[in-house]
């Protein structure tokens, strides 16, 4: 997995590339949590270059989300397509997570 | 072995259709995290070989594949590196049937799928998405192998 991070103002944008899944989910939970430590509290996941994330990396978004959430911050996903969207209905991770269009939309409503 | 070489781990054997027959093939996967990515694209190049997928397609196979390998690594043969995972897939015209069996002790399904999905769980979804993947799921009795019917067109 490609993980990619910009930033615009206080919102730190990270761009995932390839597949989250069991064998690299630690890789985006890592890097939110090195992001936290430095004093981030605003994040875009974009997966617009996603291929598939099966049930761990669907946990591990659940998780890093909690962490964020309980240092005060937030976190907006953005960038997914319809099967993952469907996915995330399914899963009912819609309820847990505001879900952007695109990264620029979700920065317009933090 | 030259420095960039990476040791072969995924084992693949191939039958090439005839006189109506499915084509099938044979795959042995390793018990290591590090061996599914890899696995999942080799299976997913041969499912939809001459196959005129679609990304939706080529999504709910990868998706599945990854879930069902996941499982029979993890909760099946435990990590146990002296056991693998074993993958037969029939291929048919708009089809293809994949069996994955592991070395486990198996499990009941039936009693995991009664589980409602909790939206902050860290866990506990993996066996819901195979059901909603797959177009059939079909487990054997003692519950350490699966065969799943995606379609492949």
């Amino acid at each position: 997995m490609d993980l990619i991070q910009t930033r615009a103002e206080d919102v730190l944008v990270v761009r995932a590339g390839g597949q989250l899944n069991v064998t690299n989910r630690h890789e985006l939970k890592d890097l939110v949590s090195v992001a936290l430590d430095a004093g981030d509290r605003k994040f875009v996941l974009d997966f617009t270059g996603t291929g598939y994330i099966d049930s761990s990396g669907l946990g591990a978004l659940v998780t890093l989300a909690k962490k964020v959430r309980e240092s005060g911050g937030d976190v907006q996903l953005a960038g997914l397509n319809a099967d993952l969207r469907h996915l995330f209905a399914l899963t009912k991770l819609d309820t847990l997570f505001r879900i952007a269009g695109s990264s620029d939309e979700a920065l317009a409503a933090f | 072995m030259p420095p960039d070489a990476r040791p072969l781990r995924l084992c693949v054997r191939r039958q090439a259709g005839a006189d109506g027959r499915a084509a099938r093939v044979w795959v042995r996967v390793p018990s290591e995290v590090a061996a599914i990515e890899e696995a999942v694209e080799v299976l997913t190049r041969h499912c939809l070989a001459g196959a005129p997928s679609s990304a939706s397609v080529r999504f709910r196979l990868q998706t599945a594949l990854a879930e069902a390998l996941a499982n029979a690594v993890l909760r099946g043969n435990q990590s146990d590196l002296r056991k693998g995972v074993h993958v037969a897939v029939e291929l048919e015209t708009d089809v293809v049937r994949v069996h994955v069996g592991d070395e486990g002790d198996g499990f009941d399904p039936s009693r995991m799928l009664q589980r409602q999905p909790v939206a902050d769980a860290d866990g506990g979804r993996g066996l819901l998405l195979l059901h909603a993947l797959a177009d059939a799921l079909q487990y054997n009795e003692r519950g350490n192998a699966l065969c799943m019917t995606l379609r492949r067109r």
